[in-house]
């Protein structure tokens, strides 16, 4: 293994490399905000009081078990058998599915079977007061949620939503199988023609590392800028002691 | 004199366990009545059970000639006339003083922004908090979130002012703060029902006195009345174990 090697394969290959680079965000992120969105919607169904018994109720319980289904499958089986059965299962309904939209579909479920218990966990976490100060001023559930409850739900599942990043940054590899053109998938082709297996695969470890990297700092950076400053303004200054 | 709030035959249990058992009283408009009683009496039931946070297990609550607890009855909407004051602050963590006090008044009462504003800076004032606009609620002190919960209370304009031990969870030095501003707004003409140990405050601003015990009324009356001259062995007892 040697630096001029690792130089001259980057020098024939690295639009192929940025490519592949590409792709494996684009999946990891887009997949991410729709995991997101699932979790959100599953986390908010799991938590909506349930009136006595009515027809609203059953139709809601109904929904939960579906729901629950949903995660318990996806949670308990490997991504990598995911994406075969998604993809060639629709393919066998003689329908070829677009390969990056199956990715997407897949990491998608994926990361929302576990943002779902993050979520759930968010909002059963935030003290029973906050609701009871809501609701005492008048605001309903749907009121309470969107301007009390939620926002700080999202700081609190900041950090998981990041961890679920960067685990897609680095599981969408697998994605490989169903020949998508991740970097994984594209370290395969140029090794396979090159047969420079470790230079080659040596560039992609470092290029998902500096994602990886990248991701988690700007992750924090956002944390940060959410909690903001401990200090605040005060209006005038008029009173000395502000601490 | 006008009733505001008028209960008959007040009853709520949790599963078997009874808290109230048929309590009935009255709320002026422009009174100030102080609950008082030992902890596990009721009262704080009695007051979460007016503004519906607890559901009565019967019994009729009427506001202004309604019954409130008719199933037709918009709850959200009585809600607004009620301002609550929690013993934990209960602040909304994600939004700062300014916004506590207006998050109310933009999304339930539908006010225009710059009204919600200058009626937030109002109260604010009032409670003198009104520097503290950009503040979040972890950065104040116990007894400023509970001055700023008064002013979010006060924004919704109600025309009630119930208060949950507001000075149970706070720092001897802070209870004074608190207390000043609950004794401004008692002298300004406010209608409160206040739930509290403190006794000496509970004499100099009350109008009424209702003491409690085992989900009853015992008895109620002027403060001289009951803190002094206590017709009940009950109170008399209770009284002579707080007043040392």
């Amino acid at each position: 293994m040697s630096f001029e090697i690792i130089l001259s394969i980057l020098q024939e290959n690295w639009p192929s490399y940025l490519r592949g680079a590409y792709m494996t965000l684009l999946i990891a992120i887009i997949s991410t905000i729709i995991g997101a969105l699932i979790g959100l919607f599953i986390g908010v169904m799991h938590t909506i009081p349930l009136r006595k018994k009515s027809v609203k109720s059953i139709i809601l319980k109904i929904i939960n078990f579906i729901l629950t289904v949903y995660v318990e499958i996806f949670r308990g089986t490997p991504m990598i058998v995911q994406a075969m059965v998604v993809f060639y299962g629709i393919a066998a309904y003689g329908y070829e599915m677009d390969r990056f939209i199956a990715a997407i579909v897949v990491v998608g479920l994926n990361t929302g079977a576990y943002m779902a218990e993050y979520v759930r966990g968010g909002i059963v976490s935030i003290d029973k007061g906050q609701y009871e100060a809501a609701e005492a001023i008048g605001m309903g559930h749907f009121q309470t949620m969107i301007h009390v409850i939620l926002p700080q739900v999202f700081r609190n599942i900041l950090p998981a939503t990041g961890n679920q990043l960067i685990m897609n940054i680095k599981d969408s590899a697998v994605l490989s199988v169903i020949s998508v053109t991740e970097l994984f998938f594209t370290t395969k082709s140029i090794a396979g023609a090159n047969f420079r297996f470790a230079e080659s695969y040596l560039i992609t470890c470092i290029m998902y590392l500096v994602m990886t990297f990248v991701a988690s700092r700007i992750l924090r950076y956002v944390e940060k800028r959410m909690d903001g400053q401990n200090a605040y303004q005060v209006e005038q200054r008029r009173e000395e002691q502000m601490y | 004199m006008e009733k505001v709030i008028e209960i008959k035959h007040l009853n709520k249990s949790f599963g078997n366990h009874e808290v109230l058992r048929d309590v009935n009283f009255t709320v002026n408009k422009g009174e100030v009545v102080c609950l008082i009683g030992s902890s596990g009496s009721g009262k704080s039931t009695l007051l979460r059970c007016i503004n519906l946070l607890e559901t009565p297990s019967g019994g009729e609550i009427i506001y202004n000639g309604e019954n409130i607890l008719d199933d037709k009855h918009d709850v959200r909407k009585y809600r607004t006339h009620l301002g609550m004051v929690f013993q934990q602050f209960n602040l909304f963590n994600n939004h700062n003083v300014l916004k506590n006090c207006m998050v109310g008044q933009l999304k339930v009462l539908k006010r225009s922004k710059e009204a919600a504003k200058q009626n937030a800076l109002k109260y604010l004032k009032t409670v003198g908090m009104d520097l503290y606009v950009n503040a979040k609620p972890k950065q104040l002190s116990g007894g400023q979130k509970q001055r700023v919960a008064i002013a979010r209370a006060l924004a919704m304009d109600p025309e009630v002012m119930l208060f949950d031990e507001p000075t149970s969870a706070l720092d001897p030095e802070m209870v004074g703060e608190v207390l000043k501003v609950m004794r401004q707004l008692a002298d300004e003409g406010n209608t409160m029902l206040i739930v509290t140990h403190e006794m000496e405050f509970a004499r100099e601003v009350s109008d009424r006195i209702v003491f409690m015990d085992k989900g009853v009324i015992v008895e109620e009356g002027p403060p001289e009345q009951v803190l002094v001259n206590p017709k009940h062995e009950r109170t008399k007892e209770f009284l002579k174990r707080t007043l040392k």
